[in-house]
């Protein structure tokens, strides 16, 4: 089988966020960038699903040059080669990497497009599922389980309520929740390895893809600040203010 | 001038609250506001929507009997073009997070998700970076598809009533087929919906901390219970108890955290609640940032007394 997995640079969760004084965007300076971690785990779940099933594993990156350091993390998980699709972030769109991804897999012939639910910089849970409607495949979002079985991926998905299940036909896009599993760490192997492997660099333009904007990010704030509480000496305190000051009792 | 239709999403017949905020989040832009009802056996919930919006679009067919994305996105966009709608809207609910960006896709439409503020009938803003930032965006297509924020609108109030004519649904040919659903059982009120949560994190221990002190809190309170990412990936609750970036976002009248650090992911998700509440051992816990009332203790001690001391009052 093979195996079309995203991975967005994106800024690491564990660092705090400033925006530009002009709005424009935020302060990358000194903020550190990692693989987006639902990419991480699609990573992971196609190096799995190859382990079993044979194949290959394809990672892309859509972004400027430094997003080659995402792809080369991927790649020394255990995937074969890299794709950087080069543009410049603040030019695209959900609608626009879906387009794009729309000519790799018509280029690649993928069984199978692993991508994250959400990218955590922009939040916008959209890419995966135009994708999907695009190529008139099936899809199985935020996939807790997956298990691909007689030309179909069945899929225990984290809906609201429960765990529900379904099916699609191959090829299909799926996208990772968080539970469906653990991403391995990089050997030092693997990193050297991944030096070596394949990594092609190719522009929208190359593809054929017109990306006008659908969506314009006019700008950026940072949320209004919470004034401080307060801290409580016991539960008799704590009691007494719900009910008497913030009457939430 | 715009014309909205606006996904009705039902559970066991019932109109989600989330369905009402979308259609107060489209009033908001002006103009016309319809509503598509899809599914089997639904004629119900298509009465109970002409309630709220002008004309209700009945999609009833075999092949909607569930909701798979690829047959729900064509029907959708197909009653879209039927009415020259502008806009598609819907809750920003893991049910439209999954439906909504295929029917952008299909009516090849900009699509804001998760919006918390209507600015005009092609601008909005909407949580970015967990919350961390808040963006203005435009979508510059004729067409636009928008999920909502449901904590951030009122639902929408019952009015003088529209009425309901029947859409005829073709699904098309789909790659998905339902296998089945597995529900969680409970019989507390929904998270998303209740006026009191009770949030255990790590610090509760294990599903036992979860059954001994977080559950007589909650059923003390009549409160719905939430957990954090830690929780959740641990197995000791369900997944869709978890409240965040990446899980469900609740504003309820009184959000009581217990034993869970305040991550920025975590905090993304209940934020927005009137009354927050921490009880954490670390004094340094970021949660106490953002609560209102801080108790700093051992979670094991203070909530007994704590669930004892709430029984007394609602006796
Ligand atoms: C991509 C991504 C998405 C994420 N999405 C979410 C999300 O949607 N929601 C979410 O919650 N998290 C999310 N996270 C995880 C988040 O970053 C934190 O790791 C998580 O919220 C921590 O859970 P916790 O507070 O329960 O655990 P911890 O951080 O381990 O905190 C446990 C707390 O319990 C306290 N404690 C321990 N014992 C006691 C005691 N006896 N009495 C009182 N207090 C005690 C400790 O002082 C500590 O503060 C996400 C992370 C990533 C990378
Ligand atoms: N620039 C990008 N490069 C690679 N993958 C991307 C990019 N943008 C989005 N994706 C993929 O699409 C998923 C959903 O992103 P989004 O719709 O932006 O939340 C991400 O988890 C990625 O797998």
């Amino acid at each position: 089988m093979k195996f079309l997995v995203t991975v967005k640079r994106v800024t690491d969760y564990e660092a705090k966020i400033k925006v530009k004084a002009d709005k424009s965007g935020i302060v990358t300076d000194g903020v550190n960038m990692i693989v987006n971690p639902f990419d991480e785990i699609g990573v992971e779940e196609a190096l799995r699903l190859k382990e079993k099933h044979g194949g290959e594993v394809v990672v892309v990156s859509i972004g400027d040059k430094d997003a080659t350091q995402q792809i080369r993390s991927a790649l020394a998980m255990g995937a074969d080669r890299g794709v950087l699709v080069t543009s410049n972030d603040a030019e695209l769109d959900s609608a626009g990497v879906a387009k794009i991804l729309e000519k790799l897999v018509a280029e690649e012939s993928p069984d199978m497009v692993i991508m994250g639910k959400q990218a955590i910089d922009g939040d916008s849970n959209q890419a995966a599922q135009m994708l999907a409607e695009r190529l008139g495949w099936g899809q199985a979002t935020f996939a807790n389980t997956v298990t691909v079985e007689d030309g179909k991926v069945t899929v225990i998905r984290e809906a609201d309520g429960g765990l529900e299940t379904v099916s699609c036909t191959l090829p299909a896009v799926v996208t990772t929740d968080l539970r469906l599993n653990e991403p391995r760490y990089a050997s030092l192997p693997g990193i050297m390895k991944a030096k070596r492997k394949p990594l092609k660099e190719v522009s929208p333009a190359d593809l054929g893809v017109d990306l006008a904007l659908q969506v314009v990010v006019k700008g950026l704030e940072e949320p209004p600040q919470k004034s401080a509480g307060q801290i409580v000496p016991d539960v008799a305190t704590l009691v007494d203010k719900l009910q008497n000051e913030a009457k939430a009792l | 001038m715009a014309t909205h239709l606006v996904v009705a999403e039902h559970n066991n017949g019932t109109l989600t609250k989330a369905t009402l905020c979308a259609i107060t989040a489209a009033d908001k832009a002006g103009g016309d506001v319809h509503g598509i009802v899809l599914g089997q056996g639904t004629a119900a919930v298509a009465e109970a929507m002409a309630k709220y919006v002008g004309t209700v679009h009945h999609a009833e067919h075999e092949g909607l009997a569930h909701q798979l994305a690829q047959p729900y996105a064509k029907v959708i966009a197909d009653c879209a073009a039927s009415i020259s709608a502008t806009h598609v809207w819907a809750g920003a609910t893991a049910a439209g997070k999954d439906l909504m960006p295929r029917v952008a896709a299909r009516l090849d439409a900009g699509m804001a998700s998760d919006i918390q503020e209507v600015v005009d009938d092609k601008t909005f803003k909407r949580p970015m970076w967990a919350g961390n930032v808040i963006g203005t965006i435009e979508v510059t297509s004729a067409k636009k598809v928008i999920t909502v924020r449901p904590t951030e609108f009122e639902p929408k109030a019952e009015g003088a009533g529209g009425s309901v004519s029947a859409f005829a649904a073709d699904p098309g040919e789909s790659k998905m087929s339902f296998v089945g659903f597995d529900a969680v059982q409970s019989d507390r009120p929904q998270l998303g919906d209740a006026d009191v949560v009770v949030s255990g994190g790590r610090g509760v221990k294990g599903p036992e901390g979860f059954k001994d002190v977080i559950e007589p809190l909650a059923d003390a309170l009549g409160a719905a219970i939430g957990a954090s990412r830690a929780v959740c990936d641990a197995g000791w609750v369900p997944n869709d108890w978890q409240v965040g970036q990446t899980g469900k976002v609740v504003a309820p009248d009184l959000y009581i955290a217990v034993g869970i650090s305040g991550a920025i992911q975590h905090v993304a998700g209940m934020k927005g609640s009137k009354t927050i509440v921490a009880i954490n051992k670390d004094e340094e816990a970021p949660i106490f940032q953002v609560a209102d009332y801080g108790l700093v203790a051992d979670l094991f001690k203070v909530c007994p007394e704590l669930t004892g001391k709430i029984k007394e009052i609602k006796g």
